[in-house]
């Protein structure tokens, strides 16, 4: 057994109701701020912005495309648009609108989307959208963030206002722990080390961020000093932070609940080809859609669990 | 402005377009020509707009979207003659370095264009979130679009349809261009929109019928238009165009939706647009 940074659990909440509370923060402080929601008002915890704001507030109804290019047009006249949806209906549904009208005219629209990946659970495939980081990353212009906790999401939420332009911010539905502090500077573009380690780093995105560390306090029992990474913008990427930290490690592990093609790992997996070739291993979803279940039994089925992140440290460890 | 001057800026209009798709051999005349007195009118003698100084939040200025954007050289030739960049500048359409893209493009920075489009069925979306920010912001001024009734196949349109008399965006005057063809035929053998105006009405806009190439009617429909605004519904102008307009083998055809005049071709059509401004 191995010391491991100590991690104080502060509660247990969901990331859409971060957003939910981050909405309304920003909504309080920025008059430019509007929202656009398409019939997903309660699942997207925007009520209260709704409440408050009334006349900032969009009903758009059950008709996504309209909703991304009525938000584009929108930031004429100086408003900041964030529009509300299932992340499925946010990306997938919309490819087309958002590439035209958000990413190539580089308009100030906050995508946010909740109800990603597999743990949105029991509604199945059709609604669990493991594309979608791909997808967003590889527009040109949009900076895309995976917040790991409630608080992080509400912070990520309050921030993206700032930041003049296009904006993916994945979310998700299920209560998970909350670890980051509610006075933490969330910073767009810079990765969090949250636990220091010597031996392999884990870099990990949105609900796979809490994964990674119960994974690094079983690995500490059995001796391996694993350091975790929350990188929560996956573009643009911290670079410096994965480099630093695999000079200490030299090898990497990453995990998120998404594809293996073309998530997070493929952007860290670019870095060190280019950077610092190391061996590497993928937690995430093998090219297969998911299917109904429990959040729970649905990330130990499709590996994207604890004990994946374990074995795929230990096997990359073994290939140093 | 006088009819008279708008007729003979609508003529220049038209020999720029021409030019410019035959100097690339590419480019979509057809509709560009049909849309010429209509885009003459709107942007010489309608439209509230400071053309020297583009801004792009458009702050108490009318703002046009053009949904489809493949007739961008119609546009081009519009925003240069009145002022937005220098006329010479249409000599780079379509090439490359140019910031006169093939479609419209606000990735390089050309003044008057505010919104990417091409991608069809976009642009009345465009415009109605615009005119709603218009609305938030105290500003009386309208926001324009134009729209192929080829476009209108696209689902996006009817989505925005329904929203725009739905929460009574009435400072939005959209104009479908009505030529009844598109890339791969008569619009009627490849999908017929039935009875477009009713179809309009029945979505709870406030509808009105011109002729595209009369520019006394042109200017009073658009003037009536104007009238309607802030009555709680969303106003479309169906607007009679002939495609190809103004070049005799032009017209009457599909066939000139996205293909160029050669140089003989070229100078046929330009014995037949007079030359009242100056070529570029």
């Amino acid at each position: 057994m191995i010391e491991t940074t100590e991690i104080e659990v502060l509660g247990k909440k969901d990331t859409r109701s971060g957003f939910g509370e981050g909405l309304l923060e920003i909504g309080k402080k920025n008059k430019d701020v509007v929202a656009l929601c398409a019939d997903l008002t309660g699942s997207l915890k925007m009520n209260a912005f709704e409440n408050e704001f009334p006349e900032r507030f969009f009903q758009v109804g059950i008709a996504e495309a309209n909703m991304m290019s009525m938000a584009a047009g929108m930031t004429i006249g100086g408003k900041i648009p964030y529009t509300g949806t299932f992340a499925n209906f946010s990306t997938g549904r919309v490819y087309d609108q958002i590439r035209q009208s958000i990413a190539y005219s580089n308009k100030n629209v906050k995508i946010c989307a909740s109800h990603a990946g597999l743990t949105l659970g029991e509604d199945g495939a059709t609604h669990q959208i493991l594309e979608d980081i791909g997808m967003m990353k590889m527009l040109p212009n949009m900076t895309v963030i995976v917040p790991a906790d409630f608080n992080q999401t509400k912070q990520a939420t309050i921030a993206i206002a700032d930041l003049t332009g296009p904006v993916y911010l994945r979310f998700g539905r299920p209560s998970v722990p909350i670890f980051v502090k509610p006075d933490a500077d969330f910073q767009i573009g810079k990765a969090d080390v949250i636990m220091e380690g010597t031996d392999v780093t884990i870099i990990a995105c949105g609900h796979l961020v809490w994964k990674s560390i119960e994974a690094a306090r079983e690995l500490a029992e059995k001796g391996i000093s694993a350091e975790v990474i929350n990188m929560h913008t996956i573009k643009p990427l911290d670079t410096e932070a994965v480099l630093r930290s695999v000079a200490k490690t030299k090898c990497v592990v990453t995990a998120e609940e998404h594809m293996i093609n073309g998530g997070l790992g493929d952007s860290i997996a670019q870095v060190l080809t280019r950077n610092n070739p190391l061996p590497q291993e993928y937690v995430g979803v093998n090219d297969t859609f998911g299917e109904s279940g429990t959040p729970a039994e649905l990330m130990t089925k499709y590996g994207i669990d604890t004990r994946n992140v374990v074995q795929a440290a230990l096997k990359v460890i073994e290939r140093k | 402005m006088e009819t008279q001057e708008l007729e003979k800026i609508a003529s220049q209009v038209r020999r720029d377009i021409v030019r410019m798709v035959s100097a690339v051999s590419s480019g979509h005349p057809g509709g560009s020509l049909g849309c010429a007195d209509f885009l003459t009118v709107l942007y010489f003698d309608k439209l509230k707009h400071d053309p020297a100084n583009f801004k792009m939040d458009a702050l108490n200025e009318d703002v046009f979207f053009l949904s489809n954007g493949h007739i961008s050289p119609v546009w081009y030739s519009v925003l240069a003659r009145s002022g937005y960049f220098p006329v010479s500048e249409l000599a780079t359409f379509r090439k490359l370095s140019s910031r006169l893209q093939g479609h419209p493009s606000t990735d390089h920075h050309l003044p008057g264009i505010r919104m990417a489009s091409g991608s069809l069925g976009q642009g009345l979306s465009y415009a109605l979130g615009a005119a709603e920010t218009k609305k938030l912001n105290g500003d009386d001024s309208i926001v324009y679009s134009l729209h192929g009734d080829g476009e209108l196949q696209e689902g996006q349109i009817w989505e925005a349809a329904i929203y725009g008399a739905a929460k009574k965006v009435d400072n939005v005057i959209a104009t479908i261009d009505y030529n009844g063809r598109q890339i791969d035929g008569d619009l009627d053998d490849v999908m017929s929109l039935g009875n477009l105006s009713q179809k309009w009405q029945a979505f709870g806009w406030e509808v009105l019928e011109m002729d595209g190439h009369n520019i006394d009617e042109i200017k009073a429909t658009i003037d009536k238009a104007k009238s309607m605004c802030g009555n709680g519904k969303p106003i479309v102008i169906v607007m009679k165009t002939e495609m190809g307009q103004g070049v005799d083998y032009m017209m009457g055809t599909h066939k000139w939706h996205g293909s160029a005049p050669n140089e003989e071709q070229l100078a046929d059509a330009l014995t037949q647009l007079e030359e009242t401004l100056g070529d570029y």
